[in-house]
């Protein structure tokens, strides 16, 4: 047991307590920086591990969204069964650009375009499928709000909440055990150099594959859960950029590649911009856009004075484990 | 002695520049060959072709029986054939045990098995107190070890050395020098590309000569040095080796 081993279950055991002390308020901004702290170490194993760039992750999270909200509103299909036609989708679409892009040398730069024209693309697509409710959305009926109906993902706010507690507790452990096995070194070293890589016997294609397949999988149980948990689907909203960005700013300001990271940026930016919004509501200033002015300013500090994420240095500060 | 590398009549353009034109070597098994010649020769080019970066423009590569013209780096690595890059390729955000131990996976059925044979190889090449250290705080010469340790941990039957002894002092060479007897000694077949003469005469016991491209001379160290076609291109006329 390690210093780091006590924060961690300490960590767990306060966030286990939370929804039997915290508002109805509080619970649903935990339930938003869970999310995020989900989404975003999804994200981090294709960027933070593997050096792949994605500015397209709302592709996942919207693609797996409809994928089980549609069966569910047309068949009456539960999230059970949604998250595996979730996750099959996501992967192919993934398996699509990873192939384009790394069989035909598309890195860098480049391959961040063609993620955000995927995303682009599905978005004004998903405007034209009627079928799942075009541009005018498509709703969810919201049913027994107090019970708990896992299968379904029906159910109180706390179910939610808990939920996204144990995919982001399973997330975790999943991008531990990954970086400290075979992947997560080559994976390492084609984020590092992918020449070097290349010449100590790395398939960078088959391994960046693996990445991005992972990645995909991962956020697409993130749109499962949106989906079940707002009831209401738009693709202007669900596949727009801003969303990819957000998704990416967590894991950036926590400290890319570190398995803490995703969780510490997400909490930090969903507080503090909460917090802010609060604010300046309460002393009757409404500002659209604030939120993303802050984000801006918050990543701005913390790329002028901490290059590496919040995470590394305070790993430091406590004594524990990067 | 059989050829563990056969290199027949290879050549490689980039743009109609001609870099490398039917060049013929091999490489004996259990020998230190080194490929010399002035700057722009071809020498990297052919290293980069055997190593799999470039596919030949024409010409065979022979390695162990088995043709490997046009396979991809990893494929080549995977054959047995380990190379390290004049301009270091550390894995600069990795520690320095971590950086060998990508190396050491190509072969290991585990990582900690891997981990194990990385410490073996950072002691041999006196990288072994600096192991926790990110590789991105080594000096050259330690970034040129580790160029080696890394190649060394794929367990190579053939090493490729594109100029690891240039920027070392002349002690720090004749410690790789020493390294690099002793791998040999164990089985190890080494071919080196090197400017730095005073390695090459120490470990070479044949030397192949490129210029502009095409081989102009070959055999021991000591008669190559003699070659009036190689004083006048390479060493010059006033060469002391």
């Amino acid at each position: 047991m390690t210093r780091g081993h006590v924060l961690l279950g300490a960590l767990l055991a306060l966030l286990i307590a939370l929804p039997a002390a915290a508002s109805p308020y509080v619970l649903s901004v935990a339930t938003l920086i869970l999310f995020f702290a989900y989404a975003g170490q999804a994200w981090n194993v294709m960027m933070g591990f593997a050096g792949q760039l994605s500015l397209g992750h709302s592709l996942y999270v919207g693609v797996g969204a409809y994928a089980a909200a549609g069966l569910y509103f047309h068949f009456g299909i539960g999230a059970w069964a949604g998250v595996f036609l979730a996750i099959a989708v996501c992967v192919l679409l993934g398996a699509a650009i990873g192939f384009l892009a790394f069989r035909f040398g598309i890195s860098g730069v480049y391959f961040a375009l063609l993620t955000i024209a995927f995303a682009e693309f599905t978005r004004i697509g998903f405007d034209h499928i009627q079928w799942l409710g075009g541009p005018g959305g498509l709703f969810i009926k919201v049913e027994h709000r107090v019970g708990w109906d896992l299968l379904n993902l029906r159910g109180a706010p706390a179910m939610f909440y808990y939920v996204m507690l144990a995919l982001t507790c399973a997330a975790f452990a999943l991008c531990a055990w990954l970086l400290r096995s075979r992947a997560g070194y080559y994976w390492q070293a084609i984020r590092e150099n992918e020449e070097a890589a290349q010449a100590l016997g790395i398939n960078t294609f088959r391994w960046k594959m693996l990445a991005v397949v992972i990645s995909a999988a991962m956020t697409a149980i993130a749109g499962v859960f949106f989906a079940f948990y707002y009831n209401n689907l738009f693709p202007e909203q669900i596949f727009h950029i801003s969303r990819s960005i957000e998704i990416i700013l967590g894991p950036i300001i926590g400290g890319l590649g570190t398995l803490f990271g995703p969780i510490l940026g997400a909490a930090v930016l969903t507080v503090l911009a909460d917090g802010i919004t609060e604010l300046l509501a309460a002393l009757g200033w409404e500002f659209p856009g604030v939120k993303q002015v802050f984000y801006g300013l918050v990543l701005l500090v913390v790329v002028m004075f901490l290059p590496h994420g919040i995470w590394p240095t305070l790993a430091r500060k406590l004594g524990v484990e990067k | 002695m059989s050829a563990l590398l056969d290199v027949r009549g290879i050549s490689k353009s980039f743009r109609g520049l001609r870099a490398v034109s039917d060049a013929s070597f091999e490489v004996p098994r259990g020998s230190i060959s080194a490929l010399i010649g002035p700057n722009g020769a071809g020498k990297t080019t052919c290293f980069n072709m055997i190593a799999g970066v470039y596919r030949p423009d024409a010409g065979s590569i022979v390695f162990d029986g088995k043709p490997i013209g046009g396979l991809r780096p990893d494929q080549v690595c995977g054959a047995g054939i380990g190379r390290t890059f004049q301009i270091v390729k550390p894995f600069a955000g990795l520690s320095v045990l971590d950086n060998v131990v990508v190396g050491a996976l190509e072969r290991a059925p585990n990582v900690s098995a891997a981990k194990r044979h990385a410490a073996e190889i950072m002691e041999r090449l006196g990288l072994g107190p600096k192991r926790e250290q990110p590789a991105s705080s080594l000096t050259l010469p330690d970034r040129k070890r580790l160029e080696v340790a890394r190649a060394l941990a794929t367990q190579p039957q053939l090493l490729l050395l594109d100029e690891v002894m240039a920027g070392l002092r002349p002690t720090e060479c004749d410690q790789m020098v020493e390294v690099f007897r002793e791998l040999n000694r164990g089985g190890l077949t080494i071919l080196l590309i090197e400017h730095v003469m005073r390695a090459v005469m120490a470990l070479a016991q044949r030397v192949i000569v490129l210029n502009h491209g095409e081989i102009i001379a070959r055999g021991a160290p000591a008669d190559v040095v003699r070659d009036p076609g190689v004083l006048e291109c390479y060493l010059g006329e006033e060469a002391e080796v």
